[in-house]
């Protein structure tokens, strides 16, 4: 399973690098995203640098969609998803593959959000570990949920509209945790504070990870 | 080749009369209990929940209305206590469980039948319409008391997260698809919904605790609860549980009919297809569209 | 006719019925092949013949009827099956963003191929130097479907599943292929070929079936009077016949698939 896990990861980093999509589209949008939100909250650097972890972390959750789109749409070109059917591949390889790559996209996004975040939000961080953390954390559980349900819509011609709609209510933990994890950390509060928010994270990505480790296949069969 | 006759199949729909089979091959059972008469108990069963759970509603309100005390701080608004918990025990927990249920019931191999699958469907639609009310007569229920329509407390919120996730659940299923294929995809949605429910159970309930500190939160419970008015609670929880379990049962039994109409569909083009190669039409499998449409139904009301 | 899948059956179908929605792709399919037999499959567009490829390579459940391949069901041991068996479908399953050479490693390290043929094959079949290096995205239809062929002919595997397989392909990568299917039916492999034309493909099956509305209406008998086989279409080397063909030129691959146990 892990080699093939690093077989599928390595083909979507690949194929990333040469199209460069996460790079000059979703990491773009995810800045853009950030702008946009300082319009709608006004120019009061309070308000913008207080808000600043729930935007990071809802911007985080756009470009997941975006991210987990592409990873799947990848699929699609010439009917490769069957061609991986049809290999016999370990699917829990597939999956961990897949999640690996989305989640490494992901890992840079984010240092680029958190870098617009402090920019322009004005925030300053106090304790950067819990942020380096719950980075991970989250990004494993996004990655982890959003390659399962990517799966689940995979065949689907409304895809698009729908992943949204059934990924995002999912993640809620993913989004409430980070940005009470992001509050403590801009508030120099103690490392207690954010610990249970650390433990429900690692709680979401071993239960999705375990889910779509061994449900990824039989949802694969399916679509 | 055993050809079993059509009619038992037909008559397992409850309510339907039989019906003469237009198809020209016969249907082949599998598996199907045939209960000639069920169809006629199970709409017994059907009309008397029915009318017991209306009249329990009716009597709720009446007993709500007119005849239990209004409460000391709230006034009159408290009688909303008869029907703003019973809907939200109905569609937070009867319904989302017993959609969780069914469908990990559906996914298991052994259990596996499309009866959990309909059952899924019909209760995730039903506690739709449950969740709606809920959010509505607490909305009510909150203007007053909390001077708001909505508050972020983490019931609502966790109400308002069902919710949406029904929803994903419906518009899942409205796509067009085999049924074993709707059903396995509907099923995995419904077991990842219930996974993240107690999630976000506990993400929200200290997302709002830390952050706002004690809130006028379960209105209900703060009152004292005796007499005519327990009795009064005591006949809104029991009529509305009622009311759930014959709509339920409606609508799972126009999911089977729905089926069935799908399925009548695949023997004429089983035939239709057939026939393109000019050979005689194998009567062995004909009829394969209505056999496993039917085979799970015992419609199983007690 | 009602004894069980021989262990000497590669393939073994029996009232299969297969649904798409909710029209029947097969309608009642009785077919058997035995392992190193080579079957052509014809019949007009849309009656089944993607669709019993697909089937037996376990892409497709069966609703109704019996399948076994190698003896295991290929839809729920899904695993164990796809190894042994190379489906060459009409898409090339290949991704856009990669070049040919990637293409070609990755689909051959997905099966678990062995990857020391991965350069001989991509010799064989043309796919060397700048269009090694091409994105797939990039490359015509023709080029894709040898993309394909290289990385079965790469696979080498047990059961070949060909979906007209000479789409596409130009008169050079037709005798290739031709030639690599006696080739892999020489080292005892089992090969279905699905294919409009009854020409050269008729010289390298030993049997013929045809598919109308989903299931199976007439077989024949492709082998010669004289008890041999038809003469390879290989020009070149000595005068072929009987089961050991002898295929002069370019190194073939050594192909030597394991039998079933």
């Amino acid at each position: 399973m892990w080699r093939d896990a690093a077989l599928v990861a390595g083909k979507d980093l690949r194929i990333e690098g040469r199209s460069r999509v996460a790079l000059s589209q979703v990491a773009p949008f995810g800045i853009v995203a950030l702008v946009l939100f300082a319009f709608a909250l006004g120019p009061d650097r309070q308000v913008m640098a207080k808000g600043a972890p729930g935007l990071f972390w809802v911007a985080v959750l756009f470009c997941t969609v975006l991210a987990i789109q592409r990873s799947v749409s990848v699929e699609s070109s010439d009917g490769a998803r069957d061609g991986l059917r049809l290999s016999g591949i370990d699917p829990a390889g597939v999956y961990l593959g897949k999640a690996v790559a989305v989640a490494a996209q992901l890992v840079v996004l984010e240092l680029l959000l958190t870098a617009g975040v402090v920019l322009l939000y004005g925030a300053r961080i106090q304790v950067p570990w819990m942020i380096v953390v719950s980075c991970l954390l989250g990004t494993i559980g996004l990655a982890a949920t959003g390659t399962l349900y990517g799966a689940l819509s995979s065949g689907l011609r409304v895809r698009e509209t729908l992943l949204p709609f059934l990924l995002l209510p999912i993640s809620a933990p993913v989004l409430l945790a980070g940005t009470r994890i992001w509050q403590a950390a801009m508030a120099g509060g103690t490392p207690a504070t954010g610990m249970q928010w650390l433990r429900l994270l690692v709680v979401f990505d071993a239960v999705y990870l375990a889910i779509g480790v061994v449900l990824f296949g039989p949802i694969q069969e399916t679509a | 080749m055993t050809d079993d006759p059509s009619t038992t199949a037909l008559t397992d729909v409850s309510g339907l009369a039989p019906m003469a089979h237009q198809a020209a091959a016969p249907v082949t059972n599998r598996g199907v209990n045939p209960v000639p008469g069920q169809s006629s108990r199970s709409k017994l069963v059907e009309r008397s929940i029915g009318t017991v759970a209306l009249v329990g509603t009716v009597a709720t309100v009446w007993l709500g209305i007119w005849v239990t005390p209004p409460d000391m701080i709230q006034g009159d608004l408290v009688r909303l206590v008869y029907i703003h918990p019973g809907v939200a025990w109905v569609a937070l927990y009867l319904a989302f469980g017993l959609a969780a249920v069914s469908s990990l019931l559906y996914l298991w191999p052994r259990t596996r039948s499309l009866f959990w699958d309909r059952l899924a469907a019909a209760a995730v639609e039903v506690g739709v319409v449950f969740n709606v009310c809920t959010l509505v007569s607490g909305s009510i229920w909150g203007k007053p008391t909390w001077g708001v329509w909505w508050a972020w407390d983490a019931r609502l919120t966790l109400t308002a997260v069902l919710l949406v996730l029904f929803l994903g659940y419906l518009a899942l299923r409205r796509i067009p698809a085999e049924p074993e294929v709707r059903a396995r995809r509907s099923a995995f949605v419904a077991l990842f919904a219930a996974i993240d429910i107690p999630l976000v159970h506990f993400s929200v309930n200290w997302w709002n605790t830390l952050h706002q500190g004690a809130t006028v939160l379960n209105p209900g419970l703060k009152l004292k609860i005796h007499g005519s008015m327990a009795l009064t609670l005591l006949l809104g929880f029991v009529a509305l549980t009622l009311a759930f379990v014959w709509m339920l049962l409606v609508r799972y039994r126009i999911g089977v009919l729905e089926d069935w109409l799908t399925a009548n569909e695949l023997d004429l083009a089983l035939v239709e297809r057939q026939s393109e190669g000019g050979g005689p039409v194998d009567e062995g499998t004909a009829g394969i569209g209505a056999m496993d449409e039917l085979s799970t139904d015992g419609v199983a009301v007690a | 006719m009602a004894s069980p899948a021989l262990p000497s059956s590669a393939v073994s179908l029996r009232d299969a019925v297969a649904l798409s929605g909710r029209f029947p792709l097969l309608s009642g399919v009785d077919l058997e092949v035995a392992v190193g037999e080579t079957v052509l499959v014809e019949g007009p567009n849309g009656a089944g013949k993607t669709s019993l490829l697909r089937v037996c390579a376990g892409l497709v459940p069966l609703v109704s009827g019996r399948l076994s391949v190698f003896g295991l069901d290929p839809y729920r041991n899904r695993n164990a099956v796809r190894r042994r068996v190379g489906l060459l479908s009409h898409g090339s399953h290949v991704y856009d963003d990669l070049t040919v050479r990637e293409n070609v490693r990755f689909a051959v390290r997905a099966a678990g191929g062995d990857v020391a043929r991965i350069d001989p094959a991509c010799v064989r079949w043309g796919l060397v130097g700048r269009l090694a290096k091409t994105s797939a995205g990039k490359i015509s239809a023709g080029q894709r479907r040898r993309v394909a062929l290289a990385v079965l002919t790469a696979r080498w595997p047990e059961l070949w599943l060909l979906d007209e397989p000479h789409a596409g392909l130009d008169a050079a990568a037709r005798v290739l292929l031709d030639r690599v299917v006696l080739e892999a039916a020489a080292s005892g492999a089992t090969v279905l070929i699905a294919s409009h034309e009854s020409g050269s493909v008729a010289d390298l099956a030993s049997r013929a079936v045809t598919m109308t509305g989903g299931r199976l209406t007439a077989e024949r008998s492709l082998d010669r009077a004289d008890g041999g086989r038809a003469p390879s279409v290989v020009r070149e080397g000595p005068g072929v016949g009987g089961p050991e063909v002898e295929v002069a030129d370019a190194a073939p691959l050594e192909g030597q698939v394991a039998h079933v146990a």
